[in-house]
C-alpha cells in the first residue's frame, strides 16, 4: 500500500517484481472488494446483457417460444423497413431543429449574464436553469397542452397576431418542431451554464488589448470569444448529439403510445419493436444500428474537432 | 464605475428578462392550469391568471388515481438507490484516488470505456435478464443493475486524488486504521462536497427516469411517479387541470432541491464542463 503514487513509479515496478502476483492481490483483498459492486454489477447487467444481444440480434423471438435462428435476416429487413429509414430521418431532423437554437440561444444568454453591467447574476443563472432539472414527461405534458389546436395558448397567440391555427401536434413537421422546442428549452440553461465558466476563463487582458486597438463588440466576439471558447462548444455539441440521438421521453409522451409517423424515433422504434411487438431479436437488431449510428457521429464530431485544432492558433 | 442606468444596461437586462419569460413561461402555465378548473382551460382567450383551485385538484388527482402511491414508491427508490450509488461510487473513487495495486490502471481505463455504451444496447437482453431473475415489476429491478455508477466513481476519484492530502492518510495508517476506516473517517468527511454535488444528480436522474421503469414496472402498484404522470395523460387527456396538478406535484421536489442547493449545482455542471 502506498500513497501518493506520483512520482513513486520506479519503486512501484520493483515493488512488484520483488512479490508475486498473488501475493499482491491478497495483501490488497479489501481494495478489490471495495472496488468489486461496480465491475459485478457491469458484469451481470452490462457485459452479459450486451453479448446476450448480439446472439438475440440474429434470432428471431418473441419472448415466450422457440429462438429461431435467422443470421442477418434482422439487419437486412432493416434495410427495407421504411418506418425504421423514417425514424432515422426524423431523430436526425429533430436533432439539427435543436441543436443549433441551443447553441445560439446559449451563447448570447451567457454573453449577456457576462457582461460587467449585468445585475442579478445569481438570479439568472438559476433561473435559466430552472428547465433543465424538470422531468422530462412533465414537460412533455405541459407542451403538449401549450401547443394543443383547439385551445392551446399557441395557437391563440398566432391567432392575435393574424395568422392561422397549426395543427402541431398532428402535423408531421408541427410535432418535430415541438419535440425541438422541448430540448431546446431545456437545454438553453445547461449551454449557458458551461459557457459563463468557458468565458470567466478567458483572460481580461485579451479584452482590454481588443478595446486599446479599436475592436468593435462584433469583431471581440468573433476574434476572440469564439475561438477561445470552440473546445466547450464541441463538447456541448457532442453531449447534445448522444442525448438528441436517444431522445424518447418526448415524442412517447406526446404520442401517448399512439406514435404518428413524424415523429416516432430511433429509440421509439426500438421500445415499440420490442416492448409492444415482442420482437425482442429485431429490437435488439435495432440497438446495435443505433449503437453504430451513435459510434459513427461521435467519430465524425471528435475528426472535426481535432483539424479545426490543428489548424487554428489556439 | 459603470453607470446602472446606461442605455446598454437597460436593453441588456431587457432581453434577459424577455428571454427569462419565454424560460419560465411553461411553469407559469403548469402552474395556471393546476389552480383552476378544467373548464377554465377550454375558453377563448384562454385563462392566464391563477385561480383558487389547487386544492381541490390536489384531492382529485390522489382520490382518483394511485398518484399518492406512487409517490411513495419513487421517494423510496431515489432514497435507496441515492445512497448506494453514494456509498459505492465514494468507496471505489477513493481506492482508485488514493492507493496502488495491480491491475488498477486497466480496471480505471475498463471503468471509463464502459461509459461510451449507451445503454439502449443493453435495454432488450436486460428485460430478459430482469424476467429471468424475477425482478419484473419489483424495486430491485430499478435500484439493483446501476448500483456502481462508473460516472459518480470517476467524479469522486477526480475530486479526491488532490483533495484528500497523503499526509492525512499516512497519519491514519500510522494510528492503526484500516482501509475502510481511512475511508469512513478520513475521506467521508472530506468528499461531501462533491458527494452533495453526485448526491443530487443522481437523486434528480432517478426521480424522472421514464424509459426503463417504463419496461421493467410492470406492476400497477410499484409504478414510478414518472409513469404514473404518463398514464394520468392518456387516461385524463381532457382533463388538463387534474393532469397539470399532477406534473406540478411531480416535478415540485426536483424544483426544491435544486432551488435549495442551486449554487453548489450549477458550480458543481460548470467545474465538470471546464475540467473535461
Amino acid at each position: 500500500m502506498k500513497f501518493g503514487h506520483i512520482g513513486t513509479e520506479n519503486e512501484q515496478t520493483f515493488g512488484h517484481k520483488s512479490t508475486s502476483a498473488i501475493k499482491d492481490i491478497i495483501k490488497d483483498r479489501t481494495l478489490y472488494l471495495f472496488i468489486s459492486p461496480f465491475y459485478l454489477t457491469f458484469l451481470v447487467f452490462g457485459l452479459f446483457p450486451i453479448i446476450f444481444s448480439i446472439y438475440l440480434s440474429l434470432h428471431s423471438w418473441d419472448g415466450i417460444g422457440e429462438m429461431t435462428f435467422v443470421g442477418l435476416d434482422n439487419f437486412a429487413y432493416l434495410f427495407e423497413d421504411s418506418v425504421f429509414w423514417g425514424a432515422i430521418g426524423n431523430t436526425f431532423i429533430i436533432w439539427i431543429m435543436s441543436v443549433i437554437p441551443s447553441i445560439v440561444f446559449g451563447l448570447i444568454v451567457a454573453n449577456l449574464i457576462n457582461s460587467p453591467i449585468t445585475k442579478f447574476k445569481d438570479f439568472f443563472k438559476v433561473a435559466y436553469f430552472l428547465p433543465n432539472v424538470t422531468a422530462t414527461v412533465a414537460v412533455a405534458i405541459i407542451f403538449s397542452s401549450v401547443f394543443s389546436t383547439n385551445y392551446g395558448v399557441a395557437n391563440f397567440f398566432l391567432e392575435t397576431i393574424g395568422l392561422d391555427r397549426v395543427p402541431w401536434l398532428t402535423n408531421s413537421l408541427g410535432i418535430k418542431v415541438v419535440i425541438a422546442l422541448m430540448v431546446i428549452w431545456a437545454s438553453v440553461g445547461y449551454n449557458t451554464i458551461l459557457y459563463l465558466a468557458g468565458l470567466q476563463r478567458i483572460p481580461k487582458e485579451l479584452y482590454e488589448a481588443a478595446a486599446m486597438d479599436g475592436a468593435n463588440s462584433f469583431q471581440v466576439f468573433t476574434k476572440i470569444t469564439l475561438p477561445l471558447m470552440r473546445p466547450i462548444i464541441l463538447f456541448t455539441v457532442i453531449m447534445s448529439t448522444i442525448s438528441g440521438l436517444q431522445v424518447f421521453t418526448e415524442p412517447q409522451v406526446l404520442a401517448e403510445g399512439r406514435p404518428i409517423q413524424g415523429s416516432i424515433t430511433i429509440v421509439l422504434y426500438l421500445y415499440e419493436q420490442a416492448f409492444s411487438f415482442n420482437s425482442f431479436g429485431y429490437g435488439a437488431a435495432l440497438s446495435w444500428v443505433l449503437f453504430f449510428i451513435i459510434l459513427a457521429v461521435s467519430i465524425i464530431n471528435w475528426k472535426i474537432f481535432n483539424k479545426k485544432n490543428k489548424g487554428g492558433r489556439i | 464605475m459603470v453607470r446602472a442606468f446606461s442605455l446598454k444596461g437597460i436593453i441588456l437586462h431587457a432581453l434577459l428578462f424577455f428571454g427569462l419569460l419565454l424560460s419560465l413561461f411553461p411553469f407559469f402555465w403548469m402552474i395556471v392550469m393546476a389552480t383552476n378548473d378544467t373548464s377554465a382551460v377550454y375558453t377563448v382567450p384562454p385563462t392566464f391568471t391563477f385561480g383558487s383551485e389547487l386544492m381541490n385538484n390536489i384531492s382529485e388527482v390522489f382520490a382518483s388515481t394511485n398518484f399518492l402511491n406512487s409517490f411513495k414508491n419513487t421517494v423510496f427508490v431515489t432514497v435507496v438507490a441515492t445512497f448506494f450509488k453514494l456509498f459505492f461510487a465514494s468507496l471505489a473513487g477513493f481506492v482508485f484516488a488514493k492507493y496502488d495495486f495491480r491491475g488498477k490502471n486497466f480496471l480505471f481505463f475498463f471503468l471509463l470505456a464502459t461509459m461510451m455504451i449507451p445503454s439502449q444496447l443493453s435495454l432488450v437482453p436486460n428485460f430478459i435478464v430482469m424476467d429471468t431473475l424475477g425482478w419484473l415489476g419489483d424495486f430491485k429491478a430499478l435500484i439493483i443493475p446501476d448500483l456502481a455508477s462508473a460516472f459518480g466513481i470517476f467524479l469522486i476519484r477526480q475530486y479526491s486524488e488532490e483533495a484528500i492530502h497523503n499526509d492525512l492518510m499516512d497519519a491514519g495508517v500510522m494510528d492503526g486504521c484500516n482501509n475502510f476506516r481511512l475511508y469512513w473517517h478520513i475521506a467521508l468527511p472530506i468528499m461531501r462536497p462533491m458527494l452533495a454535488f453526485f448526491g443530487m444528480v443522481t437523486f434528480m436522474g432517478v426521480w424522472q427516469d421514464y424509459l426503463w421503469p417504463l419496461i421493467v414496472m410492470t406492476n400497477p402498484e410499484k409504478y414510478t411517479l414518472m409513469i404514473e404522470l404518463a398514464q394520468l395523460k392518456s387516461l385524463y387527456s381532457i382533463d388538463y387541470a387534474l393532469v397539470m396538478t399532477g406534473s406540478l406535484l411531480a416535478t415540485l421536489p426536483l424544483i426544491i432541491v435544486f432551488l435549495l442547493f442551486s449554487k453548489q449545482f450549477i458550480a458543481g455542471i460548470a467545474d465538470g464542463a471546464v475540467k473535461s
